[in-house]
């Protein structure tokens, strides 16, 4: 072989990757394009089956994945400005269910749907809101700031630590079994073409996509957001700029703490119930939405969310399907083959060790 | 500053504990403790005041549960602690081993008929092996696991290995609860879980679920292994290889270390000890039943090696017979004593959340090479604090 020819084969090489990653990516794509092919079949098989169904079960699966992303944006907000995975954060959000159940049956005696019931509906929205918030900014100062440039195991664990402390407190508010609320919001439903549509649906819609909208704004126009994205590129390089990098961390578990709030109320007002472990269970459902959408993007979490909402939708809920008691080995299922077949996401930039 | 600094490097330089004097003094303590439960204990001349006061805050069930939980957090300390890999799903290969030893050694399986030297009559039906070939099957069972889930995974970053481990060790767990009827198929009965197993054969008299001192002995002797294995492993090249990458991946790899089998060795050794662990304590309660195998046993042993001390053996026994027995005895025993003493009801055991996690917290907020340090570790993990001191001065500023 030619020096000529060596040399431009290397360049080749270098232009695609090694054959390792060449042939990490084929395996990549053929998996993806199986799993996908297998879902689409199935989602066809049921769509023909019981066309009524699935859209329902569709819309509910929807509604939860607004839920999900409601606390997946706490976990991609955290990880992408200081590379820590908040295991507390689903507890958080259990505790903010809890502090709505509280605010609006015990503390303000609203059981019923008539208009002292929505506007105290929308107080609790705010105080919990507030609440998680704080709590957020209270967590990140006591447990995490001093162990900023520890190993990385260190935080790991004293989330897990903080994650057990919060269920601890779960335990002795709600009790250690599943507890039932009476809901203020709207419980009658309206069809359209066929599909039932329940109204805190539809009220669930209003609160969540407001918020993100917001949320959306918050970082990529406000000067504060500009101080999160500069943090979260180099924490040195933005300290040197004058940021205040504490204070913008702190900001940033405000801002995920204050999501979790608002997602506690409404799972509480859908749902009507709450259990201390609810923060682990659905925790770990939305950090796998926001792995699924590529860790540490914003969109990607709304939409591995929604993805992830829907799925499970229609695995609990379609006649052929694996049905409710696999759900959460569903979920855990997509979460280690994205973790093994496609680590970025389907948003986010490659996170291999560079190794 | 000086002094504080020359006073660290002194202590960093001091030379661990010979092994000899630890593992004679845990030995010894082994002995002491047979000779208390398997003579003093049943001996009617025994005041009644010292037998109820050891029936209460030490009792035989509680010391071989923890040695359970001293085998299992061992195998975890080789993963965590030598390798450096934060495995949160270690609860999975604890169930494994655990339904090895209900499939192996019980009557579970009817419709097979397989005897294994085993110490029931070859009337019995089911699978019979036994007890000491399930041990090796369960250990084979978990590594193979260990590698299935790790060699994918363990290239990732090591806080994306946490949750695809926590991921397993929630899957498997889920398997075996739900696995009552997989396709018509009876895998594990569901939540009424497996139960009666065989006794262990020791070539004198056969353990039932009730010989705690003779079974005391066969754990003693298990975790014993562990700690042999886990300190033959680390003088050798294999684990200077584990404490290479846990200081410091890339130099690791420069000098020739390969990561990828040095990793996977480490977990793959860490689920052995985990199924190990599973088919002891499935002999200790004399049955598998799935609503045990929770989240929660993970972070209990990961509390136990952090407690003690990562990377320590001697440390991480102690911080798993602690928490172990705080789990089991010391705080019903406590909130029993506590509450007939104030005429209170405190519902003492679900403090276990919070003490579990204020013992996370606090050990690696303020001491986090553990309670017996290993002085390599602790120079690691505090690597980071040269630049902390600078932080007070910046906030200072504001």
């Amino acid at each position: 072989m030619s020096q000529a020819a060596v040399v431009e084969k290397a360049a080749v090489r270098q232009y695609k990757g090694t054959p390792g990653q060449i042939r990490r990516r084929r395996i990549e794509l053929t998996a993806g394009v199986v799993l996908a092919s297998l879902a689409m079949v199935w989602i066809v098989v049921n769509i023909i089956n019981s066309p009524a169904q699935f859209a329902q079960v569709f819309i509910l699966g929807f509604r939860n994945g607004l839920l999900y992303a409601l606390i997946a944006l706490g976990y991609t907000l955290v990880y992408g400005i200081i590379e820590l995975i908040n295991f507390a954060h689903g507890d958080l959000f259990m505790l903010g269910a809890l502090f709505a159940s509280y605010f609006i049956t015990v503390w303000f005696g609203q059981e019923n749907s008539n208009l002292a019931g929505w506007l105290t509906f929308l107080a609790a929205l705010i105080a919990a809101m507030a609440f998680c918030g704080g709590l957020n900014i209270l967590i990140e100062r006591l447990a995490y700031r001093r162990l900023r440039r520890a190993p990385k195991i260190a935080p790991l664990i004293t989330a897990v630590g903080v994650s057990f402390i919060l269920q601890f407190i779960g335990i002795k508010w709600n009790g250690s079994t599943p507890r039932n609320w009476p809901k203020v919001l709207p419980q009658s439903e309206f069809t359209v073409l066929g599909v039932n549509i329940a109204w805190n649906t539809v009220i669930l819609l209003l609160i969540a996509v407001p918020l993100l909208l917001l949320l959306s704004w918050v970082v990529t126009k406000t000067r504060q957001g500009k101080a999160m994205r500069a943090t979260a590129q180099d924490q040195d390089a933005a300290r040197l700029m004058g940021i205040d990098v504490n204070r913008t961390i702190s900001f940033t578990f405000a801002i995920g703490g204050a999501l979790a709030g608002a997602a506690g109320l409404l799972y509480q007002q859908t749902t009507g119930t709450t259990n201390y472990n609810l923060g682990f269970q659905l925790g770990l459902i939305a950090f796998t939405s926001a792995v699924l959408g590529g860790i540490g993007n914003l969109n990607g979490a709304v939409l591995g969310a929604v993805l992830i909402g829907i799925i499970q939708g229609l695995n609990d809920g379609l006649p052929i399907a694996l049905g409710q008691k696999w759900s959460q080995t569903v979920v855990f299922t997509i979460l280690i083959l994205i973790m093994v077949f496609k680590p970025a996401g389907l948003l986010g930039k490659s996170t291999t060790e560079k190794v | 500053m000086a002094t504080r600094a020359a006073r660290k490097a002194k202590k960093a330089t001091r030379q661990p504990a010979s092994h000899r004097t630890w593992a004679l003094g845990y030995l010894a303590l082994a002995a002491v403790m047979f000779v208390v439960y398997q003579y003093a204990l049943p001996w009617e001349g025994l005041p009644l005041p010292i037998y109820d006061f050891l029936q209460l805050w030490l009792p035989p069930t509680a010391i071989n549960e923890a040695l359970v939980y001293v085998i299992c957090a061992l195998g975890l300390n080789i993963v965590v602690g030598y390798a450096g890999l934060l495995d949160l799903g270690y609860v999975a290969f604890w169930a494994i081993g655990g339904y090895c030893a209900g499939w192996f050694m019980s009557n579970f399986f009817e419709q097979w008929n397989f005897h294994g030297l085993a110490s029931v009559p070859t009337t019995e039906p089911g699978l019979h092996i036994n007890f000491w070939l399930v041990l090796v099957i369960g250990g084979a069972v978990c590594a193979f696991f260990g590698v299935v889930i790790g060699a994918p995974t363990l290239r990732l970053k090591s806080d994306y290995l946490a949750l695809v481990t926590l991921g397993f060790g929630e899957i498997i767990p889920q398997i075996f609860f739900n696995g009552e009827d997989i396709n018509g198929f009876n895998l594990s009965n569901g939540t009424k879980g497996i139960t009666r197993l065989d006794p262990i054969p020791t070539g004198v008299k056969d353990l039932g679920p009730f010989d705690f001192g003779s079974k005391f002995v066969i754990f003693v002797l298990l975790a014993a292994l562990m700690v042999f294995i886990s300190l033959q492993l680390r003088r050798g090249r294999l684990g200077r290889a584990w404490l290479a990458i846990r200081e410091d991946e890339l130099a690791a790899s420069m000098m020739g270390v390969p990561l990828m089998r040095t990793k996977l060795a480490s977990y793959a050794v860490g689920a052995v000890a985990g199924g190990i662990g599973g088919v002891a304590f499935a002999t200790h309660v004399d049955g598998v039943y799935a609503e045990r195998f929770n989240f929660s046993i993970s972070i209990f042993l990961l509390a136990m090696v952090v407690l003690g001390g990562m990377g320590n053996v001697w440390g991480v026994i102690l911080g798993a017979f602690i928490l172990a027995w705080v789990n089991s005895t010391g705080l019903p025993a406590l909130g029993d004593t506590f509450n007939t003493e104030f005429g209170t009801d405190i519902d003492f055991p679900s403090f276990t959340f919070l003490l579990f996690g204020l013992v996370l917290i606090l050990m690696i907020l303020f001491k986090r090479e553990g309670l017996i340090p290993e002085s390599r570790l602790r120079m690691v993990l505090h690597e980071g604090d040269a630049d902390e001191e600078l932080k007070p001065a910046q906030e200072e500023k504001k």
